[in-house]
């Protein structure tokens, strides 16, 4: 702002919030705003955080080694992603950005359908229709994954709305990274929310990264939070690596809404400790040095750090759910690599609930061949 | 039966809809108190209340988007987009989203929505109140797009619509919205979605039209009737799915096609449907096919009815492609 000094100060914007956070460093949760986890509760979110994980790490090599096309992760995001996703209530729905998997599969989307969709194979829910991460999930409240940015957001409002005037509570939870603050959906979605006190949970993985682009390239303010005031309705900042504060406030934010008094923005402060995708190599715009910071603040060391101290985790344990991750997923990922792809016919069906004439001609051309050099 | 215009016919759909299914919600700009700039939705507000038929923020992107996310919960969302010219800011929700989620979730999320929108030139309304664009959204994979001509099928085929299971794109000729005038029952009815109506038989030429261009097009067959030339005109209705079967039948009789319509002639929806007929009719045509279209020009104001492909431009391709 001192670049400014012809704005007096009565216009200039006031510091940003507080960035709310629960677990200190002594391992201490600071009571203001502590969820009062149970201890079983933590150590779910824990395992859960734990397998997140796991599944990335293993998923990458699996990409690596060829085996699948593709895969974005959620490194360095799992308190801001399965803190959130579990501080919603079950009735509740999830509209995804596309590093959410952690979230589903603690709904209950189970390993073996994400394997499955990670192969795009014939047991694929979506039929090898879209990219891997690319998953859908109705059966735990878990829309589908679209590429482009921001989609999401206007549907998520619109699903809860929807509810609304059917005199249902039913908030979403609605996960975007700091890019897609940029995009139109953020804008229409929030004030739409804000107009018709929808309750709605805009949840901002602020990551530091839109791929290759830092967060300063998104936005002139010095904090998405603020955003929220020019919509009418709170925004809070939260560090997004203590999974205690991330369910604290999601938590309020859902009640809020519940209460009648519409949506809450979230601004989850993390860090993407890999690449944007496989496809990506953050060595080309970033050094290995701005890791560091973030690394001390890993969600899952702290959250481990927690529960040692209490005496409610050990090496021994972590090393068992290690090995039955493992054990699980190389059984997940030997079923779906041996599944067949889905069949051809299927590309012409759920284009519209019953295929017109045309597609039932284009449907016919294809089977009659030729078919592509290449396997499936 | 009543007299109404396509406005009325139009409403009394919506209206019918709305009573029948609490999950039909209107929303779009000013169609609340006002009902709509074209007055389509007036007196819904007053009977259905502000929480079924929204008055929304200005931001078709917004609207659609909502909508969508609406269709996802389970509701059926009848969307007004003011002027077809405004639906751009819409057309990624509409194109990756709407027309994309039954595929995309295999089927775990129909999304089904009617997108309603004014069409079409000929009102002094410039670029912006003119664009007649349904070829963008037929060549989208997951659309169904219809084009009533007169008030009996919009009513019908609006109701057909909002009955579907899919996304549908549903375009009002705002030109013909009061000067159409018709019958249309006071009960329920649907035009079923995929058929198309010969509305002038005829043994020479087959004249291919819909919405407005539809009378431009029985203007010119009549004026080429005195001629000695009997054109067969067929009212699409739908537009995609497009009743092919009547189309090949028609110009395998004819073997004579001329196709109509205001949007530009490139990529438009002629060039499509001649590539269909020149397919399934080729040993059958006597003369190349005609497209009588808009230009590839933005809409003009002043010379619109230059740009329009009116009675005068369809009579003469019509003759000659009749006689050569």
């Amino acid at each position: 702002m001192d670049m400014m000094p012809d704005i007096p100060a009565t216009f200039r914007p006031e510091q940003p919030a507080k960035v709310i956070r629960v677990l200190s460093d002594d391992g201490t949760l600071d009571p203001r705003h502590d969820p009062r986890l149970t201890e079983p509760e933590v150590l779910e979110i824990y395992r859960w955080m734990v397998t997140t994980r796991q599944l990335d790490e293993r998923l990458v090599a699996l990409q690596r080694q060829g085996r699948i096309g593709f895969h974005v992760g959620s490194l360095g995001e799992e308190a801001a992603i399965i803190g959130s996703a579990f501080a919603m209530r079950k009735t509740d729905w999830l509209f995804p950005c596309y590093r959410e998997f952690g979230a589903a599969l603690m709904r209950g989307l189970g390993l073996q359908k994400f394997m499955d969709n990670m192969f795009g194979n014939a047991n694929d829910t979506v039929l090898g229709r879209q990219m891997p991460n690319h998953i859908t999930s109705r059966a735990t409240g878990f829309t589908s994954v679209s590429s482009p940015v921001g989609t999401q957001i206007t549907q998520a409002v619109g699903f809860s709305w929807g509810a609304k005037i059917d005199g249902k509570d039913i908030a979403s939870l609605v996960y975007f990274g700091d890019g897609a603050t940029s995009s139109s959906d953020f804008h229409s979605g929030m004030n739409f929310a804000g107009v018709f006190k929808v309750p709605v949970v805009f949840l901002c993985r602020n990551n530091g990264w839109a791929i290759s682009v830092p967060v300063e390239r998104q936005t002139a303010t010095r904090t998405f939070a603020e955003k929220a005031a020019a919509y009418g309705f709170p925004g809070v900042r939260v560090d997004g690596n203590d999974v205690f504060a991330m369910v604290s406030v999601v938590r309020e934010a859902v009640r809020r809404g519940e209460q009648g008094l519409g949506p809450t923005l979230v601004e989850a402060i993390t860090y993407r400790m890999g690449g944007h995708s496989t496809n990506d190599d953050p060595n080309r715009y970033r050094a290995t040095d701005d890791l560091k910071p973030w690394a001390e603040r890993d969600p899952l060391e702290r959250l481990r750090q927690y529960l040692e101290r209490r005496r409610l985790w050990d090496d021994a344990r972590e090393q068992a759910l290690i090995a039955e991750v493992d054990r699980n997923f190389r059984a997940a990922v030997a079923v779906a690599e041996k599944t067949p792809p889905p069949p051809l016919e299927s590309m012409f069906e759920d284009v519209y609930e019953k295929p017109p004439w045309h597609l039932e001609e284009q449907r016919a051309e294809m089977l009659r061949g030729p078919r592509p050099p290449s396997a499936h | 039966m009543p007299q109404m215009n396509m406005v009325q016919a139009v409403n009394e759909a919506l209206r019918s809809a709305m009573r029948r299914d609490k999950r039909v919600v209107v929303m779009g700009e000013d169609v609340g108190k006002v009902g709509g700039v074209f007055r389509v939705t007036a007196g819904l507000s007053e009977e259905f209340g502000e929480a079924r038929v929204v008055d929304t923020p200005l931001s078709e992107n917004g609207i659609v988007g909502c909508a969508v996310g609406m269709a996802l919960y389970g509701m059926v969302p009848v969307v007004e987009i003011q002027f077809a010219d405004f639906i751009w800011p819409a057309y990624d929700q509409i194109v990756n989203e709407l027309a994309k989620f039954r595929y995309r979730s295999g089927g775990e999320y129909p999304a089904k929505l009617v997108i309603r929108t004014p069409v079409g030139g000929g009102i002094k309304g410039g670029h912006y109140h003119s664009q007649h664009p349904e070829s963008a959204f037929i060549h989208v994979a997951g659309l169904k797009v219809v084009c009533p001509s007169n008030p009996y099928d919009a009513k019908g085929l609006l109701l057909a619509s909002i009955q579907d299971p899919d996304p549908i794109l549903f375009f009002e000729p705002k030109r013909v919205y009061r000067a159409a005038k018709g019958e249309v029952p006071e009960n329920d009815y649907v035009v079923p979605l995929g058929v198309a109506k010969v509305v002038r038989p005829g043994r020479h030429v087959t004249v291919l039209a819909y919405g407005a261009m539809l009378y431009e097009a029985l203007d010119a067959a009549a004026k080429a009737s005195e001629k000695g030339v009997e054109a067969e005109v067929i009212d699409l209705r739908t537009l995609w799915p497009v009743d092919i079967a009547t189309i090949v039948t028609s110009v395998k009789q004819t073997g004579r096609l001329v196709v109509v319509h205001e949007a530009p002639r490139t990529c438009g929806f002629g060039a499509e449907l001649v590539s269909l007929v020149t397919e399934r009719c080729f040993y059958h045509l006597e003369a190349p096919p005609v497209r009588v279209t808009g230009f590839d020009t933005p809409f003009p104001y002043t010379l619109e009815m230059e740009y329009m492909p009116l009675s005068h431009r369809i009579l003469p391709a019509l003759l000659d492609c009749a006689k050569s």
